[in-house]
Order: structure tokens, then C-alpha cells, then sequence
């Protein structure tokens, strides 16, 4: 039987994959061909701007709807002539046939966490167990003492994607020299990072890749129990992790004497509820056991005293996705990729303002320059590249200046940001450095917990100088106040969250000082995007009066007659922008320091 | 105090599902998004009746439902709008979105409820789809991508259409 694969992935779906898969169907239906073809619903294929993605014959069609399906199966299943309407486009606009072979898009690419995504429908382990899946797990378990499973880990180098980045080797040797009868072994899927989403494809697209690392792990420390800890916002990864649960304890590669062996191992899920601090081990423990997610202070680190003090390790999901490959593979094979100190790959999660959002392996040491340009596509709209923001909230921006640095851990820290999970964010010159300083510090304000003082009114008062500077009320003191309180912070916050949330600050303050004085000493924002330092004009030769921005005005702020030049009161503007956004005439642009409110342009 | 519809019936499949997991503490924070998804929200009363019948405090019950952001205290509306104000979906616009569906829905801050009932509008971190910020998530789980300020009185023209519908057959 022949396949066709289409795109289930989270981005995928909101972009109308059911409706295309119904038309998909109903299209096969009409000509007869249905029996002929498997449907296989995948998860995410990567390029998650361009889709719903549909594949036949590693042709790739993107962008569809479906009308354009029921073209496809007319033309290119009846009439085999491919659609070349649909195909992908280089940046130059040449269409790409078998784009996972030959976009610039995948040509980087090396898929060893995301082997199965894009293949595979994860509903069903045939799928995976004919992708060698579970065979890891049974070599493990028939020809390997936990101590060589640990060994092969310790070899390879691998390190905590999670954040952290410490090895994943040692990790497990710790907990499994610990002297107890009871071990767990927990999966951190409580991906908080806003802008990264490399946990949730990897769940929803090859579940059984994270079970079947997370059975060899307690396989190598001796734990017999699991646990999953998914955040809530997340249900179709829980949904298709307890779908896949199920199927391996019915195969055998989960539960009681695992494939005929004296090894049992039971996984259960957990469901988070909105907090980012869980995010961190020892909150994350907390809420497992059913309380309020707050950190304590290690040590005693979880691989000594963790879950119901007892030792406990945990990896997190893009980790554990790694394990069945560098054991069926070898360490060697796995260290073929990456630099010396950050063996392997990485998933990155692109988003911003950058042409071809999604995610995208590559071996790390891979230089931003061409994760963003030759990946990424570069900045649209012709606009320029300001910085990168890596590492989410616990991560720092890195100037366009040092876009040829490597990305890996030590590298990423000695710029002042982290490698995190794997966010990505590309920011334009429309975008205010200390605007994106605010906006994190907004974010730790939020999520801290409030336990130890550093982080509850350290990250509080920060937050209010940013947002005393981005109003132009900020004194040059405010600025050494705040470079003062984000040190004090940083070094004595009690967890990860605390002492990695003033990172945005203290970043945007080394590469962008000059941004900081311009708010505070001539009262502008460079950028334009602070609400309280700009005014929107209308450019009367531009202006055509076509009305269309007085309709959207929501303030009534713009006056003016059909096909006369409109202007703007400046007194009820609010400056939302919404007249800009419609303006097809170029019409509108925006200054600073702002207008006087009495004027009217 | 809000009167809660169908009350007995509510407990009841609250209980079952208690029983189910075996009134085991570790799991409050699984039976309580159990009883959100019943209720809606998180009356008093149904934050007692946990805590009575896994026999523990009932501080600790209000200190994990206060401490968590999904868990609300306070009635929310029958159809949910939700702002995705994560990193991408910030540096996309996505504040202005949120500020035009308060705008728009006559409410003055995120959290608010429409004097029917019927709409609430609440921020939310990162969904995981940032290739299509902005985003928004209303009712049950209807997904609008790529969203702008202007896109927005049409939509909430569509869900009141909705839900006068939902009053006039009763489910309101």
C-alpha cells in the first residue's frame, strides 16, 4: 500500500489539518483510490509556518487547504503531474520538489531526537517498533549490565537539554550508586520556556522514543517507577502519551517482567498546573507529590534525597529522546556531531522575526548566523537583524554583532545568556531592548514563587525601574540601581529561576546601554515601540483618505472626509498602532519623543 | 455566593473520580483539575469537599489551588478567550490583541467576566505555537493564529452569536 503523510504536529493542527485530512479522504473516495493508500498522520514536520504539510513520495506540498488536496489527488495521484503551486519555495522563489532532502531548510539538519517526527503516526508503535524502536530497551535489558548502560551515556557525553546541560552520564551513576530500595526516574515535560516548543513536538510526535529512554534510564539506576510531568497547557501530549503508555504495557516494554526479564518498570503521568518555577527539579518533586511548587535549597541534591526522599533522577524529554538512539548507535557514532564539550545535536525552537519558523536539529557548535539566515531564511520584511534572545526567560540577548559565536553551553554563558531548552526568538530594529528586558522581568514577577526574598522583591523592584524607564521617568541612577539589584539577585536567589532572571537585564544593559540612556536622558525610544515615548503621524502627501484608519481607530482619535487627508488627535490616541497595521498606503509612521497631546498630525 | 447548577450531580462525578485514584493526596492536583473541568472554576465549597474527603487540611487545598495559575477561585466565563502572551507572541502584538478584546468586550481588566456571564478574557503563557503568533484560544480549544487588533471585533461578533445561541437553548 502506498503513503501519504500529513503533518499532526500542534502548529499543523491549528492550521486546519483535520479539515485537510477529511478533504484528503473524501478526495481519495471520489476516484476510487482510497484502499490504495495508508494515511499516516505525523508529528511535526518542522517548518510549522508553512503549514498543513502533506508528503507523497518525499514530494512535499505545504500551505494546504482543501481545495488545493482535492487538486493534488486529481493531478498528481491520478494524473501524476506534480502541483507545483504547492511545492515549497527558496528564498529566491524556486520551487523545491522533495523538500526534506533539498529546502536550505533541512539541508543542515541532523535528526536524532526528532528521527521519528514526520514519519511516524505516533498513535501506533508498529510505527515506532519498525523504526528499531524498542530495540535499545531489549539489548539493554538482555546484553547489558546497568553499570555498561551508564558507561556508553558517560561516552558519549551527552549533557541535560533542559537547560543546565549537565552530563547525563553522571547523573545516572550518582543515583545508582545510591543504597536504597526505592528509585524513581521522572521525565520533565513541564516545558515553560515561552518560545520553545521542542518538548511538546517530541511528545506529541514520537512518545515511545521518550518511554523507551526513560525504561533504559531506570533500568540503569534501579528504579521501578516513573513519572511524567506534563504541564496542563499541553493536552494533546498528554493524550498521546497515555495512548502510548497503554500500548507499551500491552507489548510488554513497559510493566511487570519487562520482555520475559526479571526488570519492572511502571510509568505514571502527572499534570502541572501553570506554574513556570515547577519547571525546576526540586519545585517539580513538590508538585509531583501533590503541593505547592517551591523549590528548596540543594543539596541534598534528588539523586539523593528526591520524591518521597528517596533518589530520584531527572531528564528531561529532548535528554531521554536521545538515549535509545546513542545506544543502538554507539557513543561514537553520537559523538561524530557536535563540538568536543557539547557532543550531539540540539532542537531549536525558531520563532520571531525570522522568515521559516519552526524547529529544526542541528549538531551543536553551529554558528547563530546560519541557524537564522541559512535556516532560518533571515528577517522578513526587509528589515534588520537588532538580536537573538536564546534561553527564554532565564536567558539573556545576544547582538547581531556576535551572531558568528558557535552555539553551545560555554560559549552561550560567556555571552551572558544560556542555551535553555532551545527558544529561539529573532528580534528586528522594531524592537526595544529595554521593552524586552521589561517584558521577561514582567514574566519573573509572575511565576516567582515568593519564597526567598532575593527573587520575590528583587525581581519586583527591577521590574518597576524597567517600567519607569520605558515611560521616560527613569533617572540615569535608576540604571545603576537596577545593574546593582540584578547582581544581588543572580547570586543569591535561592533556585534556577531567581538566579537566572535578571539575565535579560543584565544582557540588554552590556550590548544595549545605549538604548537605556536614550529612554532615559532624551526621553525617546530608538526602536519605537514604548508606548509613552512615540507619537503615530500621518504623512499628509502619502495619505489618500481611504478612511480605512479612521474605521479601525478604537478611540475615534482620527478625523478627517473621504478622500481628504486624515489626521490624528493626539490628545485621544491611545497609540495602539491599529491604523498603522491597516494603512495600505504607507501613510502612517511613528516618531519620538512624542508630540505634544494638543497637536493634531 | 454563586449558586452552582446541577450541584449534586457535579459532586458526585467529582467523587467518582476521587475514588478512581484512590483518595490519594499526591494526586490533588489531578482531581483538582478534574474538578475545574466540572465546575468551571473552583467554588469554596468544592475546595472543602476535597480536602474532607482526602482528609487533609483544607489550608493546603487553598494553598495549592492560590498557588497554581490554571486553578481559578473566582467564576470565569462559559466561553473562555485566551491571549497567548508568550515570547513570540509578545514581540508579535499579542498585548494589543488582548487589549482589544477587553476593548471590545466592554471589560476592564484580564480575569473580568461580562455582567451575562458569558465571556472572560485571560493571558496565558507560551501555548507551543509560536510560528503562529499571535495566538488565541477561545472556548473549546478553537485556535486563531496570526491574529491582529482588526481581526478581533469580528470574532467576538462570532462568539456572541454563539452564545446567545447557548442561552436560548439552555445551556447558559
Amino acid at each position: 500500500m502506498k503513503e501519504i503523510r500529513i503533518c499532526a504536529g500542534g502548529a499543523c493542527v491549528a492550521a486546519g489539518e483535520f479539515a485537510v485530512k477529511g478533504a484528503l479522504v473524501k478526495a481519495l473516495k471520489d476516484k476510487g483510490l482510497l484502499s490504495e493508500y495508508k494515511i499516516i498522520e505525523t508529528g511535526c514536520m518542522g517548518m510549522c509556518s508553512r503549514g498543513p504539510f502533506m508528503v507523497i513520495d518525499d514530494v512535499v506540498y505545504s500551505q494546504l487547504n482543501q481545495s488545493a488536496v482535492k487538486e493534488i489527488v486529481e493531478k498528481h495521484l491520478v494524473g501524476g503531474q506534480i502541483v507545483d503551486k504547492y511545492l515549497m519555495k527558496t528564498p529566491e522563489g524556486k520551487t523545491v520538489e522533495k523538500a526534506f532532502k533539498e529546502h536550505d531548510f533541512y539541508k543542515k539538519q541532523v535528526k536524532i531526537v526528532t528521527r521519528n517526527l514526520g514519519i511516524i503516526n505516533p498513535k501506533n508503535i508498529d510505527d515506532y517498533i519498525e523504526r528499531d524502536g524498542y530495540k535499545a530497551l531489549e539489548k539493554v535489558l538482555k546484553e547489558m549490565k546497568p553499570e555498561e548502560v551508564i558507561e556508553e551515556i558517560k561516552k558519549s557525553g551527552l549533557r541535560g537539554r533542559g537547560g543546565a546541560g549537565f552530563p547525563t552520564g553522571l547523573k545516572w551513576e550518582f543515583a545508582a550508586k545510591q543504597k536504597s530500595d526505592t528509585k524513581y526516574m521522572v521525565c520533565n515535560a513541564d516545558e515553560g520556556d515561552p518560545g520553545a516548543f521542542m518538548d511538546r513536538a517530541v511528545l506529541e510526535g514520537d512518545p515511545h522514543a521518550v518511554l523507551e529512554g526513560m525504561a533504559i534510564a531506570a533500568y540503569a539506576i534501579g528504579a521501578k517507577k516513573g513519572f511524567i510531568y506534563v504541564r496542563a497547557e499541553y493536552p494533546m501530549a498528554i493524550e498521546r502519551l497515555r495512548t502510548a503508555i497503554k500500548q507499551a504495557k500491552e507489548r510488554r516494554f513497559l510493566g511487570e517482567n519487562i520482555l520475559e526479564t526479571d526488570f519492572s518498570f511502571d510509568i505514571e503521568i502527572r499534570i502541572g498546573a501553570g506554574a513556570f518555577v515547577c519547571g525546576e527539579e526540586t519545585a517539580l518533586m513538590a508538585s509531583i507529590m501533590g503541593e505547592r511548587g517551591q523549590p528548596r535549597v540543594r543539596p541534598p541534591y534528588p539523586v539523593e534525597k528526591g520524591l518521597w526522599g528517596k533518589p530520584t533522577v531527572i531528564n528531561n524529554v529532548e535528554t531521554l529522546a536521545n538515549i535509545a538512539w546513542i545506544i543502538r548507535n554507539g557513543w561514537q557514532e553520537f559523538r561524530k556531531y557536535g563540538t568536543e564539550k557539547s557532543p550531539g545535536t540540539k532542537v531549536f525552537a525558531l520563532a520571531g522575526k525570522v522568515k521559516n519558523t519552526g524547529l529544526v536539529e542541528v549538531p551543536l557548535g553551529i554558528t547563530l548566523r546560519e541557524l537564522i539566515f541559512d535556516i532560518g531564511g533571515g528577517v522578513p520584511n526587509g528589515k534588520k537583524l537588532k538580536a537573538v534572545q536564546t534561553g527564554g526567560p532565564s536567558g539573556g540577548v545576544i547582538p547581531a554583532s556576535k551572531i558568528d559565536t558557535p552555539i553551545d553551553y560555554e560559549s552561550l554563558t560567556a555571552l551572558g545568556t544560556i542555551m535553555g531548552s532551545g527558544g529561539v526568538i529573532v528580534l528586528d530594529e522594531d524592537d526595544c531592548m529595554v521593552d524586552v528586558a521589561k517584558f521577561f522581568l514582567e514574566f519573573t514577577v509572575n511565576e516567582s514563587c515568593g519564597k526567598c526574598t532575593p527573587c520575590r522583591e528583587g525581581t519586583r523592584t527591577m521590574y518597576e525601574i524597567l517600567d519607569r524607564i520605558t515611560k521616560g521617568e527613569g533617572t540615569m541612577e535608576d540604571i545603576d540601581t537596577l545593574e546593582e539589584l540584578a547582581v544581588v539577585v543572580k547570586e543569591t536567589s535561592l533556585c534556577g529561576l531567581g538566579q537566572t532572571a535578571p539575565n535579560p537585564v543584565l544582557t540588554t544593559l552590556r550590548y544595549f546601554r545605549d538604548e537605556y540612556i536614550a529612554h532615559v536622558k532624551e526621553k525617546i525610544c530608538p526602536a519605537k515601540k514604548c508606548r509613552d515615548l512615540i507619537s503615530y503621524v500621518i504623512d499628509p502627501d502619502k495619505c489618500t483618505g481611504c478612511t480605512a484608519c479612521k474605521i479601525v481607530c478604537p478611540t475615534k482619535a482620527i478625523e478627517g472626509e473621504l478622500n481628504k487627508v486624515h489626521v490624528i488627535h493626539q490628545d485621544l490616541c491611545i497609540r495602539c498602532g491599529s491604523c498603522m497595521d491597516v494603512c495600505r498606503f504607507d501613510a502612517i509612521y511613528k516618531v519620538t519623543p512624542p508630540l505634544k497631546v494638543d497637536t493634531k498630525v | 455566593m454563586v449558586e452552582i447548577e446541577n450541584k449534586e450531580e457535579k459532586f458526585r462525578e467529582l467523587e467518582k473520580y476521587m475514588e478512581e485514584v484512590n483518595y490519594d493526596p499526591s494526586m490533588l492536583i489531578n482531581i483538582l483539575h478534574k474538578a475545574q473541568e466540572i465546575f468551571l472554576w473552583l467554588p469554596q465549597e468544592v475546595m472543602e469537599f476535597i480536602a474532607e474527603k482526602l482528609k487533609i487540611p483544607k489550608s493546603r487545598v487553598r494553598g495549592v489551588v492560590t498557588f497554581y495559575n490554571f486553578f481559578s477561585t473566582k467564576p470565569v466565563g462559559k466561553i473562555q478567550i485566551k491571549v497567548c502572551l508568550g515570547t513570540a507572541c509578545y514581540v508579535k502584538g499579542g498585548d494589543k490583541v488582548m487589549e482589544r478584546f477587553l476593548d471590545e468586550l466592554g471589560l476592564e481588566n484580564p480575569g473580568d467576566v461580562t455582567p451575562d456571564g458569558m465571556f472572560s478574557v485571560h493571558d496565558v503563557r507560551c501555548v507551543g505555537a509560536c510560528s503562529m503568533a499571535p495566538v488565541v484560544l477561545i472556548g473549546e480549544g478553537d485556535f486563531y493564529g496570526r491574529m491582529s487588533p482588526d481581526k478581533v471585533p469580528r470574532l467576538v461578533k462570532k462568539y456572541k452569536k454563539i452564545a446567545e445561541e447557548m442561552k436560548a437553548g439552555g445551556k447558559a
